[in-house]
């Protein structure tokens, strides 16, 4: 530890601002405001901090509970820093969308804050228990927000997401419980070199019996529904649904990254032997949800559970460029596609955090506009009386397609690039998902922004200045990283290479 | 042969500026106010005149090097992003092949945007249309100086979002927003497997660059790597990447099947089917297999002097889908009615036989058909919107009629156009470019038949080219409203595109072929001997002879006929069964819908259904199971007093303070359960441990 403790500070900032956010009452969104933008300047710093061999660096480490096998152990590489910058960014936004919260804002800024600590946490923690807290203490928050500010149908909405990752988590929760009696140890770190050197192995199977595979499902279960990776995702389309947008900004920019963050910190480098043994049904699965993630958004008229099955889509890149790198590495192909893929999978978790997030916040402007109108079929023409939300949100829409130049391609590309000399059936496939996912898309825009302009909507109000100002800086940030990917790229390949070296398949 | 020039110069370093000037230009007029239209054509016409200049003197240094013996391929690459160990590059190119369709295409590209701003002169959307315009014109340019296939890709796409927005640029109204949308997704369906084809070529031979001082994917060493490598079926990784690669062009290019997005991208702004659906955008397609055309010919056999002798598996694939496409369009040409659509059809059909003289011939046979191609097909697209703005936005040819006398200028200027298109002998460009098209397919030694299709394909374009001349020009006027002749504005661009059109056939004769020496990269000698090729007079006899026979069955038939608007076409009275299939366009549109589209939408409500019935049931079956878990806690929990499953969750929301909200309710029964069941099981763990 060097002087300040940056990621203690980070973690503990949000829940300072949701203290006095509780008690600011109609200043809660300022203080909020405030909270995020300090914790965002904070994540950016951490960021510019890291170290230059992709190596995990700001380390806080302190005895806890030595006799249970936890530590306080804090450190971050390319990819959780990348991770806490989007989570600040995706609370920022989250924040700048929710004005227009007038039941009791302090619980609800609160709220919001809670949970960005929850995900600093998760993103910093290096040890089980202390991640675990984390894990779980981003759900309550999420779920009350859903529960108490969602839409008609949230009650049973909020129950089924927190039910169903609650069960994710006692799954997780017991393969390390499992692990922990095998080897006294709960450190991400010390696991991971044990599972490399075949020790992990050898405990558990002296403490436990051949239990090992079961431990890895029981782990990968519980990222598979935070994911969500088909068919553990019904819950998502209707809390995206039913959560108000700017909290479903959140669930899916930023919470849904915590699924794929786990698989990539914890389920690979301990369990990476195992998920390589069952390699080609997660790879079924993944293309699964690639696929059918698009083809169900298609059959939506919901706009919000079409992005919510859209966002399935899309992590579902993610889970295949994760699953079909876990083959053992032979060779300078091998190694470069499993990079590419690597690569692509973390760009991929950030524009698509960024971009839905957008795109929930374009539907939150919508709602507001049109009195909570959803439905794609009673718009229309949109693109007459809001030119400008039109032209924005068409921006993020091809963002979210995948058009070159706009962010979201670079990481598609990659992965796509990683996965097919992998996997070609698995890449090939997989191009589905990207002609209907297009399909999907344009026909939103055809159906809301374009043909005759309803009657009702002839005076639809266009974005305001405010709503332009703070739009503009996540468009600009969409093409920056379209176009200047190295930006990011420089900096998480060390990572990715180190990551890649720690893996044994 | 010449002499290889790769190093960097002037010309090759500027040569971003080409593709970035329109761009920025675009990214300004985006932020103009609507009325600030002056300033907004401005803008968009003077970066292109920028982008011309530079575009010519680009060519210039290409051609001063040709001139002086040495073949110019300077390259300019650079590192995008690191992955791994290994890098991805992009870079741009200066050779021949590029610097001719530079050319083009900011020439054509500057007439159409003068053009433009006459035809939009009353549209609301004036200065939208401009911003669009030159990011298409960017991009377009992006494509044809890239040397890497994915900096070639990203323009491409960016190509085909322009493109999207032109189409649906009256979003207004349904049809066009529609055909915007078919557009994208039509031509997305072949960039997926471009796509594909990209990766796999990546992850093959480990760059995208076309070329790079030998290390290039276009280059000798990295082609032999793609040969030696089998992808199943008998076929090399080279053959099969060229395919995917072709995918990706046929859709852009609008080859059959992909072609049905084309005819209805006519719901665009004419300017935007001239430019993008006629002179540039779908000759992408075209280029880019000249692009990659290494790599579609690698492995084909050589002569001693270097001539390849037979064909390889891609190209011959290349060769039928252009042939079938050149006659299947045709046809459908016959029979349409809507000026502008007869021209799509037109244009699909061309495209056709540029992909088979890239397939039989080689780049420069098919690359002159492009050029050519540009200018006249934009002279008649533009003559078409005269046409169209002078019979008060008519598109109709029955309503049409005699506007030879209303129109003079509009009229000479597309009958030049329209000869050229058929062919005409001699004295107009269309005649020498299809030409060597037919002269290559006649050399062919895999097959005769497309020759022969090619052939009847000339009948049929010179057939119904007339048939529309005699329509739209002769005859009797049958509109409503006086037809008037156009402003010079939109006059000019005409008579400069005219005179190419007929012109520009003077550097592909046999007498002088300048254009295959240059892009080939030798030297050109003037002198008829060209002329005693075994074979070359007989082909141009025939093609004259068909032609000729086209135009006078075609006058014979609609010729300088009164007849009334109402009236059936003279072919259909004659044969109504064929003429229904061709008018109906073969009902390949219908086809799709009740297969493609049909499946797309079933598949979409199996998608939904598995969710909301099958694991939606699942998840319900558990809900159950805890349910009934609960009623059985009910009988330990006195602080359950409500056992409905919403009433609960109300409680929570409308209840008291934050704490009793916390205190009651089903998500303690949850937590307490699973607290219940991680006890027990820790427990079940901690015993077995021990054993």
């Amino acid at each position: 530890m060097n002087g300040i403790p940056l990621l203690t500070l980070l973690t503990v900032l949000p829940l300072v601002g949701a203290a006095i956010a509780l008690l600011s009452g109609r200043h809660a969104r300022a203080v909020a405001l405030v909270t995020t933008l300090a914790a965002l300047a904070l994540a950016l710093l951490v960021w510019t901090k890291l170290p230059s061999d992709g190596s995990i660096g700001l380390i806080e480490r302190t005895a806890w509970a030595p006799s249970l096998g936890i530590e306080y152990h804090l450190g971050v590489d390319a990819l959780g820093a990348l991770m806490l910058v989007l989570s600040a960014i995706v609370t920022l936004m989250s924040v700048d969308a929710a004005h227009r919260v007038h039941k009791q804002p302090g619980l609800y800024f609160a709220l919001v804050l809670m949970l960005e600590s929850g995900l600093f946490g998760s993103f910093t923690a290096l040890n089980f228990f202390h991640w675990f807290l984390f894990w779980e203490l981003s759900l309550i928050p999420a779920f009350f927000l859903i529960k108490l500010w969602g839409g008609a149908k949230r009650g049973p909405a909020a129950t089924q997401f927190f039910v169903y990752t609650m069960a994710g988590s006692v799954a997780l929760l017991l393969s390390f419980l499992a692990i922990f009696l095998a080897t006294g140890s709960m450190d991400f770190g010390q696991l991971g070199e044990m599972a490399n050197s075949g020790a992990l192995d050898k405990a558990v199977t002296a403490h436990l019996g051949p239990v090992m595979m079961t431990l890895a499902i029981g782990v990968l279960a519980g990222f598979a529904v935070k994911v969500p990776m088909a068919p553990f995702h019904t819950w998502l389309p209707a809390a995206y649904a039913e959560a108000p947008s700017p909290v479903t900004m959140l669930l899916t920019g930023a919470m849904s990254k915590m699924g794929v963050y786990g698989l990539l910190r914890i389920a690979l480098p301990i369990f990476g032997h195992q998920i390589a043994q069952i390699r080609t049904p997660l790879l079924v699965l993944s293309v699964v949800t690639v696929v059918m993630g698009a083809w169900a958004a298609a059959a939506q008229k919901d706009l919000k559970r079409v992005f919510a099955y859209s966002s399935v889509n899309h992590l579902g890149y993610c889970l295949l460029g994760i699953f079909a790198l876990a083959v053992p590495a032979s060779g300078l192909a091998v190694q470069t596609s499993q990079a590419a893929a690597l690569n692509g999978v973390i760009l991929q978790m950030f524009n698509h955090g960024i971009t839905a997030a957008a795109l929930f916040w374009f539907i939150a402007m919508m709602q507001e506009r049109s009195g909570g109108e959803r439905w794609i079929d009673h718009f229309g023409g949109l693109r007459k009386p809001a030119p400008v939300l039109a032209g924005m949100m068409g921006i993020v829409l091809f963002s979210s397609l995948g058009l070159p130049g706009l962010n979201g391609f670079v990481g598609e590309f990659l992965i796509f690039r990683g996965v097919f000399p992998l996997s070609w059936v698995a890449a090939t496939v997989s191009i589905l998902g990207l002609l209907v996912t297009a399909a999907v898309i344009l026909t939103v825009i055809q159906k809301v922004f374009t043909g005759p302009v309803p009657e009702k909507w002839a005076s639809f109000p266009d974005m305001h200045g405010g709503e332009r100002l703070a739009m503009a800086p996540v468009i600009g940030l969409m093409f920056l990283l379209g176009l200047l990917p190295q930006l990011v790229v420089d900096s998480i390949n060390p990572t990715v290479m180190n990551l890649l070296a720690h893996w044994r398949f | 042969m010449f002499t290889p020039q790769i190093a960097e110069s002037a010309a090759s370093g500027i040569l971003w500026l080409i593709p970035a000037l329109p761009i920025v230009a675009s990214g300004i007029i985006a932020l103009l106010k609507q009325p600030m239209r002056k300033l907004s054509a401005t803008l968009a016409i003077g970066s292109l005149s920028c982008s011309l200049l530079l575009s010519l003197f680009a060519f210039g240094h290409v051609l001063v090097g040709w001139a002086s013996g040495a073949a110019v391929r300077e390259t300019i690459n650079f590192t995008w992003i690191r992955v791994g160990t290994a890098h991805v590059d992009l870079g741009w190119i200066l050779d021949p092949l590029a610097a001719v369709m530079l050319v083009m295409v900011c020439f054509v590209g500057l007439l159409i945007f003068i053009y433009s701003t006459g035809y939009m002169a009353h549209d609301e959307n004036f200065t939208r249309f401009f911003c669009f315009l030159s990011l298409f014109a960017g991009a377009m340019l992006g494509v044809v100086i890239a040397n890497s296939l994915l900096l070639l890709f990203m323009s491409w796409e960016l190509v085909g979002l322009t493109s999207y927005l032109l189409i649906g640029f009256w979003y207004q109204k349904p049809s066009p927003a529609a055909a915007a949308k078919k557009a994208f997704l039509t031509t997305r369906i072949g960039d997926v497997f471009f796509l594909l084809g990209m990766v796999w070529l990546f992850a093959q031979t480990g760059t995208l660059l076309f070329y790079n001082a030998g290390m290039g994917s276009m280059e000798a060493l990295k082609l032999g790597g793609l040969l030696a490598t089998p992808a199943g079926l008998g076929l090399s990784a080279a053959t099969v990447i060229g395919l995917l690669i072709f995918a990706g062009a046929a859709g852009k290019s609008g080859q059959f099947p992909l072609h049905v997005w084309l005819p209805d991208a006519m719901e665009g702004p004419t300017p935007v089917s001239a430019l993008i659906h006629a002179a540039t955008m779908v000759a992408a397609g075209v280029y880019l297999i000249a692009r990659v055309y290494p790599l579609m010919q690698a492995g084909v056999q050589l002569s001693a002097s270097g001539e390849a002798v037979g064909s390889t598996v891609a190209l011959t694939v290349v060769t039928w889908v252009g042939a079938g496409t050149a006659v299947f369009a045709a046809l459908i040409a016959v029979a349409q009615n809507d000026i502008k659509r007869i021209l799509a059809y037109s244009t699909v059909s061309q495209l056709g036989y540029m992909m088979a003289g890239l397939g039989m011939g080689g780049v420069a046979v098919g690359m002159f058909h492009l050029i050519t191609h540009a200018f006249f097909k934009s002279l008649l697209f533009m003559g078409a919107g005269s046409v169209i703005h002078g019979c008060h936005e008519e598109q109709d040819i029955r309503r049409m009629g005699a506007l030879k006398i209303d129109m003079p200028w509009t009229f000479i200027t597309y009958a030049v156009g329209m000869l050229a298109l058929c062919g005409f002998p001699l004295f107009f460009s269309g005649f020498w470019s299809k030409d060597g098209i037919l002269e290559a397919a006649q050399h062919w030694s895999v097959a005769k038949t497309p020759f022969y299709l090619l052939v009847f394909g000339a009948l049929l374009t010179a057939f119904y080219m007339t048939r529309q001349v005699s329509y739209v020009f002769f005859g009797n006027y049958r509109g409503h409203k006086e037809a008037h002749e156009s402003p010079p504005v939109m006059l000019l661009p005409l008579v400069i595109l005219a005179f190419f059109a007929m012109g520009l056939g003077l550097v592909g004769t046999p007498a002088w072929p300048w254009f295959r020496a240059f892009l080939e990269g030798h030297a050109a000698g003037f002198g008829f001997a060209g002329f005693n090729e075994p074979g070359l007079l007989a082909v141009m006899a025939a093609s004259s002879v068909v032609v000729l026979l086209g135009l006078v069955v075609a006058w014979r038939i609609y010729g300088n006929k009164p007849i009334k608007a109402e009236d059936p076409d003279a072919l259909e009275h004659a044969m109504p069964t064929i003429w229904t299939l061709l008018e109906g366009k073969f009902y390949i549109d219908e086809l799709y819908g009740a297969t493609v589209i049909a499946f797309y939408a079933w598949w979409a409500g199996v998608a939904d259904w598995l969710d909301r019935r099958v694991w939606g049931g699942i998840v319900a079956g558990v809900a159950w199971l805890f349910r009934e878990g609960a009623q059985l806690g009910r009988l330990f929990d006195v602080n359950w007093v409500d056992g409905g499953f919403d009433k609960g969750c109300e409680e929570l929301a409308t209840g008291g303070g934050l704490m009793s909200r916390i205190e009651s309710g089903r998500v303690q029964i949850y937590l307490r359960l699973l607290a219940l069941a991680v006890v027990l099981l820790t427990a079940i763990l901690i015993w077995s441990s021990r054993g």
